[in-house]
């Protein structure tokens, strides 16, 4: 190397070649991704989200909850078990087979051949795939996320810290209610939550004339002084719309799970 | 030190003596061509140092109290959090390594910088970048991407600052006198025409025009991958291969291992990033995955180095000189690539992920290896550029002892405590989520302690750096005023 040219040659090449694997690479095998397919169904998969969640996805990006909060859900395999649905015609038989095998904690292959042998007996039987992990255990998830959960998200927020749980699948854990009285005062919902309180996405007014159906029902050591009541301001509730917006369990083919 | 004693100490043995014989400039003129540039480029790092190091408080306080300034939404912890992280990484270290970086190329290849005005107003620029990309952040404006959170307006401020400060270096560097390359020159240039590269292609990619869906989450961890570990890892090691000789005495050994060192650490380290079991292509991760464990090579050479050129040094460096910093910033960088490089691995990254052991290797590598190698560089270079003696010498060394402690008080306890959290995290039968976050509780309020000293560490250097500056204009001032009040020559009186 005696001279700077050959320098910038040795680093033109590196970096070109990270540049072409890991920016390049990716955008010509996923930037034209499309729907999938839900499996076993006629449905397709991801939806946009509704427009009050894509506003709320920018609350959660400009109050950056993806410091704290990751929104991918990991797998560490899979099992499946096998069910008789049908005895068929000769029922002694299927009975005696079963009792023999085997039907539960399976691999694929396993799940195949019990089920390939139960059909010799004439039995009919559905297979059943369920995903496992510490996630999957902890009820963040049915299935890892995969590529498509994230296809209409204009800014993926994968977030890499969980410094309170995962979100991946928050829509399906708690409703908007819930969502607006743990924003508000995280300890009302969780008891010793470290989550900061968020108040400033609520307002906090004297009740006029009447009071407002928004405002929230909080237990009294959270609940504002007398005549006084705490109403969320649309940022809130974008927020809450975005978090019960957050679901990604169907399954797919990359992800397959039984319903 | 003169010119050719200065030569030979960084690896080529046998320079040729022409060369080295040719009229080159004095080293103060060298050194007196980058005052102003340096001012602007360390002041504002000073700052934004500081700024930096009070943001991270805010947000490890919250920790012992979720409610603290938590009506605040410029201060709650989503923002305060990454804006901490910027001020220390864009505010300081950038800057930081493009100040020695331009030293070190003037020194390196006998040649004053011209021009000066231009990275002068390169660098104020560069903090004004960085003063909008902050103000941004806290206002809510942040992209939400890591590393890459300032706002469209600040980042194009970055880059043209940093495109000028590139451009003058290059041109100081293609101008240089001393024509030989050592070492620490492939990595500086490296890192130079790296950042405009990265920068660029995250923000025309995740900011202008977002690629689809997960392809933004791939091109983030490319981009963060190569400025934390690589563009950091370039420049810290750049400047410690200049330091090593001149500490120890001897030249660097060897060139050869040092150029093996850098094309390894450029052709493995830029593949990794992308953690296993992310929701990408299979390929991708695993990638990822081999070329992590194939960053131990260029991590193991610059270890042995470093080993071969300190073992058998005659000198011996008084405690708390640039030297200790140096040395301990190396240290911090074998250490926390090795973290990087475990955690990149299957079977660890299961418990480690999303646990408090990725911010400890983040942190260990921004501050105990990249602030720390800075600090002992600027300790070194200033008294010579500003051609004033440092004005508070004990409290450079109280400086390198609480940064010392406060490193390994701030990081140790995330990353023992992040292990564990990960080990519970992965026992969903017995250990609830919620146990699992409080048991971190103790560790993340211990560090909150390592903040503090480094905090109190940060003011030193700023105190030090002002000071500094304020002795050199006093200076100027009675110059300046000897020659007014200077009585005038008989002569001219008599005409």
């Amino acid at each position: 190397m005696k001279n700077g040219f050959w320098i910038f040659i040795a680093g033109f090449l590196a970096l070109g070649g990270s540049w072409c694997g890991f920016v390049l690479a990716p955008e010509l095998q996923l930037g034209g991704a499309k729907q999938t397919a839900v499996l076993n169904t006629s449905d397709v998969y991801p939806v946009g989200r509704p427009g009050e969640a894509t506003q709320g996805a920018s609350v959660y990006r400009a109050n950056g909850c993806a410091a704290c909060h990751t929104e991918q859900v990991r797998q560490n395999g899979m099992t499946c078990g096998v069910t008789l649905t049908e005895a068929g015609k000769n029922p002694e038989a299927v009975t005696n087979l079963i009792s023999s095998l085997v039907l539960t904690n399976l691999t694929k292959e396993e799940a195949d051949a019990a089920s390939a042998k139960i059909a010799d007996a004439g039995g009919k039987t559905e297979i059943h795939i369920a995903a496992t992990g510490p996630d999957i255990a902890r009820g963040w998830g049915m299935r890892q996320s995969v590529a498509e959960d994230y296809l209409y998200d204009r800014l993926v927020q994968l977030g890499s810290l969980r410094a309170g749980p995962d979100l991946a699948n928050a829509g399906a854990r708690a409703d908007a209610n819930w969502q607006l009285l743990h924003l508000y005062a995280p300890k009302s919902e969780v008891k010793g939550s470290a989550m900061p309180p968020f108040r400033y996405l609520f307002e906090v007014r004297k009740i006029g004339r009447e009071p407002s159906p928004d405002a929230l029902k909080l237990p009294p050591e959270f609940a504002p002084p007398a005549g006084y009541e705490v109403v969320p301001k649309p940022e809130a509730r974008e927020l809450a719309a975005y978090l019960l917006s957050l679901r990604a369990n169907v399954p797919l083919y990359s992800a397959p799970i039984s319903p | 030190m003169t010119v050719n004693k200065q030569n030979e100490d960084f690896g080529r043995a046998a320079l040729p003596r022409r060369q080295a014989d040719q009229q080159v400039s004095p080293t103060e003129s060298i050194d007196a061509s980058l005052r102003w540039p340096l001012f602007a480029l360390f002041g504002g790092a000073a700052l934004w140092l500081v700024a930096g190091s009070v943001l991270a408080m805010i947000a490890s306080i919250k920790f012992h109290a979720p409610d603290f300034l938590a009506a605040c939404p410029w201060l709650t912890y989503g923002r305060v959090q990454p804006a901490a992280d910027d001020a220390l990484l864009y505010g300081f270290c950038i800057p930081a390594g493009l100040g020695v970086a331009l030293w070190l190329l003037a020194q390196l290849g006998q040649t004053p910088l011209r021009g000066a005005i231009v990275p002068v107003v390169a660098a104020k620029l560069w903090h004004l970048g960085v003063l909008i990309g902050l103000a941004g952040i806290l206002s809510g404006n942040s992209t939400g991407f890591a590393w890459l959170e300032f706002p469209r307006a600040g980042s194009v401020i970055l880059f043209f600052a940093y495109l000028l400060l590139a451009l003058w270096a290059m041109m100081n560097f293609t101008a240089r006198r001393e024509r030989a390359l050592f070492p620490s020159h492939w990595f500086l240039v490296a890192a130079l025409f790296w950042f405009p590269w990265i920068y660029s292609t995250a923000n025309l990619f995740l900011v202008a025009w977002p690629a689809r869906g997960i392809v933004q989450a791939i091109i983030g961890w490319w981009f963060a991958n190569n400025l934390i570990f690589i563009w950091l890892a370039l420049v810290g090691i750049g400047v410690t291969f200049y330091f090593l000789p001149k500490f120890s005495g001897r030249p660097l050994q060897s060139y050869y291992l040092a150029l093996f060192a850098f094309w390894t650490l450029i052709l493995f380290g830029t593949w990794c990033g992308i953690p296993p079991g992310a929701p990408v292509p299979a390929w991708m991760p695993v990638l990822s995955s081999v070329a992590a464990s194939l960053t131990l090579v260029p991590v193991f050479a610059v270890g042995v180095i470093a080993w071969q050129t300190l073992c058998g040094s005659t000198h011996c460096e008084p405690k708390g000189g640039p030297f200790c910093f140096i040395r301990f910033g190396f240290a911090s960088f074998v250490l926390s690539s090795l973290m990087f490089i475990a955690t990149a691995c299957p079977r660890m990254s299961r418990v480690t992920e999303f646990t408090w052991v990725g911010p400890a290797q983040t942190q260990l590598q921004l501050y105990g290896f990249f602030a720390m190698t800075m600090f002992g560089a600027i300790y070194h270079l200033l008294p010579r550029v500003v051609g004033v003696e440092l004005p508070f010498p004990k409290l450079a060394r109280l400086q390198f002892w609480l940064l010392m402690l406060g490193v390994l008080l701030f990081i140790v306890p995330l990353a023992i405590g992040g292990v564990e959290q990960g080990m519970k995290l992965n026992n969903p039968n017995d250990i609830a989520f919620m146990d699992a976050t409080k048991a971190m509780l103790p560790f993340l309020r211990t560090s909150t302690i390592g903040l503090l000293l480094i905090l109190l560490g940060n003011l030193l250097f700023a105190l030090n750096f002002f000071a500094m500056t304020f002795v050199w204009g006093k200076s100027l001032v009675k110059k300046a005023y000897t020659i007014v009040t200077a009585p005038l020559k008989n002569q001219e009186v008599k005409a």
